[in-house]
């Protein structure tokens, strides 16, 4: 994971390579994305907000350095902030879990955006985690209910939301706080359900398959948009965020200041319901008129005549041939 | 030219026509049909094998009452995703193999003569992913409960979110969530049912959300892979880590529950959580209504005589003393509007705070 963050991180840093196939470019996508040296959702907040004051702590269990929450004001608007927090070198990252939450995370998280909806706050949420922490002690506490609760909560949360993809969205970890309105992405930042280095040692068996499970999977933020999932990209300056954060910032800041606008003229039930309609209608499948045909299978000769010589075959002995029973569970890896 | 004999070799690999298993547990011997009868539970060592969803349907709920709806959802490719085999290719492989079109049905039934809209899944296919198919007939599902004001049971068995659906079946996780909160708010009781295996994004959005969370003995149930989380963290990993008791000790599964019993439990838990009907459910969404009311002689007489008058109306009496107003002011289609700051439900904090000891 350091190596990863780290190592692979200040190769991309140099960005003198053209890469042609798409693998490739996709790949360099994700290790932008991943750039240790990019703008994190302190900084970014910092620069573009006139004041920040930060809240700590669940109530219930802790404080997770992972997730970042507090209240800001954004061009002369005062709105709740939620977001991962990556470190911007080793130490940092160590203490910030490497941007990782643990539930108690995602309920600070779902705490400070309940109380500022209750004063009419609107929610602008940064995502940039590689996936929600997978220890023990984190499903201990119920990372999976955590997750499903934030969810839920920003589902009905009667203030506009607005979530901004920074970096990394992976898979619930991200989704647990990029339920919103408006969903904005910057042009590296990449979402997925699963990491692809997971997917790939899953389905190609090898987690070296990566890039390929990376561009099977269409996690670009302009793969995204495409698919309705992302509905703006924000262009970066220069060869990424890394290398000018004030004016990722300031371009952040515009897009983010118009959506507010435009959805504080909006009816807060309708905004809810449109919310409703957003997540309602996202999923590709066909309705086949017919009732799907299942026909109990009429054993066929080969079959029959087994059948009928089947307990002899079990008293002589005769071994199980292999690959029978139903199979073990594919370790899902997801994050 | 050779006589080509008949194949030994079983044409269906799923579901094996042996009239033998062999209990994986205890490595017992168990005759099939024997197994049926026991609902698939191994006799000696109480070993709960996977169920189909056929199978799963038939023992919970009374004969002949499923009609299934929206039978005829069918996954497309979004993504055109290939790995080492197109994505089509996959999903024809495992409709031949199972026979069902995609990993979950959903429909109505009868449990105990009481109506359920009830959706259950199928590891057989595909490890039980959850794609947009799945996701639109849970969310079908929870509508419908919606709709009718009848108890939903969802039967979860699955790996996770479907992979090769990538983000799409990552949306899938806040749709059935966004549809679950608006069941939530009319007070329908959504049952939950865990069994092996519910992980990744199926247990991370409505499995884990139920009202009560019953899980069947030994299933693995949990977020991360084992294998991510032992990689990722390089930590040993606690024996019995990610099973029913697991987090029957954390405080997030009510109840673990013998498959024999399931049935009878599901039934009794719906004799207590009666849907509020259409009407109740609007009062009980407006604001500003006092939670006391004056307990009358009458209805004290009336507790003693009719004891389980309570939870039946939800802890309230049937005394029709609603304020007409509250009820008329609440616009109809904003219920969440109405709520801003949502308690949570005892079910759920209750465990939350044992857990943080």
């Amino acid at each position: 994971m350091v190596d990863r963050l780290l190592g692979r991180g200040r190769e991309q840093a140099s960005p003198d390579t053209k890469p042609v196939d798409p693998k490739d470019e996709v790949w360099a996508r994700i290790q932008l994305a991943r750039n240790l040296r990019r703008p994190r959702t302190l900084e970014l907040v910092e620069l573009m907000a006139d004041e920040f004051i930060e809240l700590h702590g669940d109530r219930g269990f802790g404080d997770d350095p992972a997730i970042v929450a507090g209240f800001a004001r954004l061009d002369g608007r005062r709105v709740v902030i939620v977001g991962q927090q990556k470190g911007t070198d080793t130490e940092e990252n160590i203490s910030r879990n490497f941007g990782m939450p643990h539930p108690e995370g995602y309920r600070k998280a779902m705490r400070v955006m309940e109380l500022g909806a209750r004063f009419g706050l609107p929610i602008v949420s940064f995502v940039d985690v590689p996936g929600a922490h997978p220890g023990p002690e984190s499903e201990e506490r119920g990372i999976a209910e955590a997750i499903a609760r934030s969810i839920g909560l920003m589902t009905r949360l009667p203030v506009p939301i607005v979530a901004v993809i920074t970096g990394e969205g992976g898979s619930g970890g991200a989704l647990a706080i990029a339920v919103g309105d408006v969903v904005v992405a910057l042009e590296n930042a990449v979402y997925s359900v699963i990491s692809p280095e997971g997917c790939a040692s899953i389905l190609w068996r090898t987690a070296d398959e990566a890039p390929a499970a990376a561009l099977a999977m269409k996690m670009t933020a302009e793969d995204q948009r495409e698919l309705g999932v992302v509905d703006l990209v924000v262009a970066e300056p220069g060869q990424g965020a890394q290398d000018d954060h004030a004016e990722t910032a300031r371009r952040l800041q515009a897009v983010i200041s118009a959506q507010l606008t435009t959805l504080a003229d909006v009816p807060i039930h309708e905004l809810l319901e449109r919310r409703y309609q957003r997540y309602r209608s996202m999923g590709a499948y066909t309705e086949l008129s017919a009732p799907p045909v299942v026909q109990p299978e009429r054993p066929g000769f080969a079959d029959r005549f087994r059948n009928l010589l089947d307990p002899g075959r079990w008293s002589v002995g005769v071994p199980l041939p292999p690959g029978r029973g139903r199979e073990e569970p594919p370790a899902r890896e997801e994050v | 030219m050779p006589i080509k004999l008949p194949s030994f070799r079983s044409r269906r690999n799923a579901y094996p026509p042996d009239l033998w298993t062999k209990c994986p547990s205890c490595e017992e011997m168990l005759f099939n049909k024997q197994l049926d009868k026991v609902l698939r539970v191994c006799p000696s060592c109480g070993h709960h094998f996977r169920l189909s969803a056929e199978m799963r349907l038939e023992q919970l709920l009374d004969p002949g009452t499923f009609e299934e709806r929206d039978g005829g959802l069918q996954s497309v490719d979004p993504l055109g995703f290939v790995d080492q085999k197109p994505y089509p290719d996959r999903i024809a492989a495992a409709q031949v193999a199972t026979g069902m079109r995609d990993a979950a049905v959903w429909g109505f039934g009868r449990l105990d003569g009481r109506r359920i809209a009830v959706c259950v899944m199928d590891f057989a296919f595909m490890g039980g992913s959850m794609g947009s198919v799945v996701g639109e007939k849970v969310t079908r599902a929870t509508e419908a409960a919606y709709d009718e004001r009848v108890p939903l049971i969802i039967v979860s068995a699955s790996g996770g979110a479907r992979m090769q659906e990538g983000t799409l079946a990552l949306m899938q996780l806040a749709k059935t969530i966004a549809a679950l909160e608006r069941l939530r708010a009319v007070a329908v009781p959504y049952l939950s049912v865990m069994t092996d295996p519910t992980t990744g994004g199926v247990f991370a959005s409505y499995a884990v959300l139920g009202d009560v969370n019953l899980a069947e003995p030994n299933a693995l149930i949990g977020f991360a892979g084992a294998r991510v989380s032992a990689g990722t963290i390089a930590q040993e990993l606690p024996p019995g880590f990610q099973r029913s008791e697991f987090l029957f000790e954390h405080g997030f599964v009510d109840r673990v529950v013998q498959r024999s019993e399931l049935r009878s439990d599901l039934a009794l838990l719906l004799r207590y959580l009666e849907p509020a009907r259409e009407e109740e459910a609007e009062v009980e969404a407006g604001a500003g209504l006092p939670s006391f009311r004056p307990r009358s002689i009458l209805s004290a007489i009336a507790d003693r005589v009719i004891p389980d008058l309570e939870p039946e109306t939800n802890g309230r009496y049937p005394e029709p003393e609603v304020a007409p107003e509250s009820v008329a002011v609440r616009p109809p289609d904003a219920l969440p509007e109405a709520r801003p700051a949502p308690e949570p439900e005892p079910a759920a904090t209750v465990p939350r705070e044992t857990d943080r000891g």
